[in-house]
């Protein structure tokens, strides 16, 4: 019987399935940071347990750590505490730890594929719903709560109902200044925030194989914010170029017979999914959204919805509330306004790529004075190879100020925040109200619109500044 | 019976009329500094809670913050809990005092934390949860009852609907077991397991 890719990894990781309920599934890979995993390693010890199997979990600090002077002890008590928790915990079970001054440090969903630790046709979790980004390498990787991560400690297996499948296909030719980030922000737009939700998404067609695999982490890495378990892009030469010689990537002959099952990793070709949907990416400009959830985007020469204009009552509070919080009316276009902030980072975008890119649009250029701009490398190997390639030099003289590698203002967890009230171009996954900060009001664009926005101080059309004509 | 099963909840019940409440709302980033699990429901929906971050200036219109409604059942719009995997959001609405969510439309990983920390997530239809809502606000001592073993929620002399739960999931939360521990009496089909691989 012909299959897809997810039912294919699926099944082989299943231990057992109970009847009317979960399957127990096996899992290959297991990435833990400071914040979700303390409960569950205290859970651990409680029961007496120790890690089952200790080489197959990885540890950094991300999410909570500070991006100025991580050499320095961490000054926010309650966040040493957690960090040190982590440190601790790694020690004592013997789980690998690439904390703070560690040279593989940073933002695990980045770190994983750069150390060539995500391998096509694993099983991978963390307690973080950006998980999906592995699926980049045509793996099944999802987000879990803390207890989940305490069963994968404790057992190596969690237990999961099997999602349906969707599959997106995405064809043709991109139009110039559009890249991976609107491709999604725009699937997210047509489909809801909630319009995954029970699925798993195979992301498949001709735009999605001529991307890089840095582009195709983007993507993959958003399919929470359509409510999706996760999503995957079945592995091919492009994934296997980016593989070969990383740190933990198989070498000699047993790359060669890993190759071989890599492969044959793919959806049949007459395999039925639950649903499909069909873009044409031709139909994509740059995005950005307007909304508190990422589901409420548009091209970036549209015009904010109308609530008054929506029948249904429930979607016309929905809307209002959300453009009241963001201070926006409908009808209008938010191209041209003012922004106060912009913020280049977080496990969606700050990958190498991410920062060729802006750098090769902003050199020479200078930000305008009003705005703030923060570039977070996504971990210590981006940082060292941002420096490398002198791109740190475009950046300060273009006066992008560079920090350390974390989760940073995307979440608003340490001490980088969005000020109330303000404005922030992000070129991160969330624009839920005071995701970036109490009360900021975060705007959802690609690194190439928020660069753009960077050097004019208004919402800006990046197209303009690459002097090609918008569709 | 243990002490976290869950079986029969009579109560009345607050109405939080809102689509897409994501697990950032419902417990912020900032405050999932803790490394233990308890004392996440003073945040609980803290910057709709509370005005400008500070704890003594409440946000009067906030259902949690209308004296009228209480109880241990939130109803709330379809896709609750969706964003972040944080388990915090789960054991926020627990801590608060909930023991039951409702909704029409629940976000994956929430759902999964929530009966795993034995908060029932119960999915009834749109126009259902319209009753509810519109009966709650109509009369907020009004009670609803969830019913886990013959799963069935009910409004006080009113409708009454039927949820779905798996069976495996039923049995775990009316006799208080984890899925831990049937993952640990399982070591050694998983030791088996891997063998095969």
């Amino acid at each position: 019987m012909s299959k897809t890719l997810f039912e294919k990894i699926w099944e082989k990781h299943v231990v057992e399935s109970i009847a009317d309920g979960p399957d127990v599934l096996y899992i290959d890979k297991h990435f833990i940071h400071e914040v979700t995993s303390p409960q569950a390693f205290a859970g651990l010890e409680k029961r007496g347990l120790p890690v089952f199997r200790p080489q197959k979990t990885i540890a950094t600090a991300d999410h909570n750590v500070p991006t100025l002077h991580q050499e320095l002890p961490i000054k926010e008590a309650l966040s040493r505490k957690q960090v040190e928790k982590l440190t601790e915990n790694c020690a004592k079970y013997g789980v690998e730890l690439y904390g703070l001054g560690h040279p593989f440090q940073g933002i695990v969903h980045v770190i994983g594929p750069e150390l060539g630790i995500t391998q096509p046709g694993m099983t991978i979790v963390c307690g973080d719903s950006h998980t999906s980004t592995h699926g980049a390498f045509g793996t099944i990787a999802f987000g879990i709560g803390t207890s989940e991560v305490e069963m994968t400690l404790a057992t190596q297996c969690i237990m999961q109902g099997k999602p349906k499948v969707m599959r997106i296909n995405v064809e043709g030719k991109l139009h110039p200044g559009v890249v991976s980030k609107d491709i999604i922000l725009h699937i997210i737009s047509k489909i809801s925030a909630s319009g995954a939700t029970g699925y798993f998404v195979e992301y498949a067609g001709s735009t999605i194989r001529s991307l890089s695999m840095e582009a195709r982490m983007t993507i993959c890495n958003m399919s929470i914010e359509m409510g999706a378990r996760g999503g995957m892009i079945a592995p091919d030469e492009v994934t296997f170029a980016y593989m070969r010689g990383r740190k933990f990537a198989p070498q000699g002959a047993d790359w060669d017979k890993k190759l071989e099952e890599w492969k044959k990793l793919k959806s049949d070709d007459d395999a039925v999914f639950d649903r499909e949907l069909n873009i044409d990416a031709g139909d994509i400009e740059p995005m950005i959204t307007y909304g508190t959830n990422p589901g409420q985007g548009m091209g970036i020469s549209d015009t904010v919805p109308d609530p008054e204009k929506l029948q249904d009552e429930s979607e016309r509070n929905a809307l209002r509330k959300s453009l009241t919080y963001m201070g926006f009316k409908g009808g209008e276009k938010m191209k041209g306004m003012h922004v106060q902030n912009v913020f280049i980072g977080s496990c969606t975008n700050s990958r190498i790529e991410d920062f060729r890119m802006i750098a090769s649009l902003i050199k020479g250029k200078k930000k305008s004075p009003d705005i703030n701009v923060m570039i977070v490398p996504g971990s210590q190997q981006v940082a060292a190879q941002i420096v490398k390639e002198g791109l740190d030099k475009i950046f300060t003289e273009s006066g992008f100020f560079i920090r350390q590698p974390g989760c940073s203002a995307c979440l608003g967890m340490n001490e980088d925040k969005v000020p109330a009230g303000e404005y922030c171009v992000s070129t991160s996954n969330r624009n839920f109200e005071g995701r970036q900060g109490p009360n900021a009001r975060t705007i959802l664009a690609s690194p190439l619109t928020a660069a753009a926005t960077a050097l004019t101080g208004k919402i800006s059309d990046v197209r303009e500044l690459l002097n090609v004509n918008p569709a | 019976m243990n002490s976290k099963a869950i079986s029969v909840v009579t109560s009345t019940a607050v109405p939080l009329n809102i689509e897409n409440v994501d697990t950032d709302q419902i417990i912020p980033a900032r405050f999932l500094k803790a490394t233990n699990r308890e004392g996440f429901g003073k945040n609980l929906f803290r910057d709709w809670r509370y005005i400008d971050n500070d704890e003594n200036k409440p946000h009067e219109d906030f259902v949690l913050n209308q004296k009228k409604y209480s109880g241990k059942i939130l109803v709330a719009g379809k896709n609750f809990g969706c964003g972040s995997s944080r388990e915090h959001a789960a054991w926020a609405i627990k801590d608060y005092g909930f023991d039951v969510v409702v909704s029409s439309f629940f976000a994956d990983i929430f759902r999964n934390n929530a009966l795993n920390n034995f908060l029932l997530p119960v999915v009834v239809s749109d126009g259902f949860l319209h009753k509810l809502f519109t009966a709650i606000i109509a009369d907020p001592s009004k009670e609803i009852t969830v019913d886990l073993p013959s799963q069935t929620i009910t409004l006080a002399g009113g409708d009454s609907e039927t949820f779905q739960i798996s069976d495996y999931k039923k049995t775990c939360l009316l006799n208080g077991y984890d899925d831990i521990n049937y993952l640990l009496s399982q070591r050694a089909k998983i030791e088996a397991f891997e063998k095969s691989i």
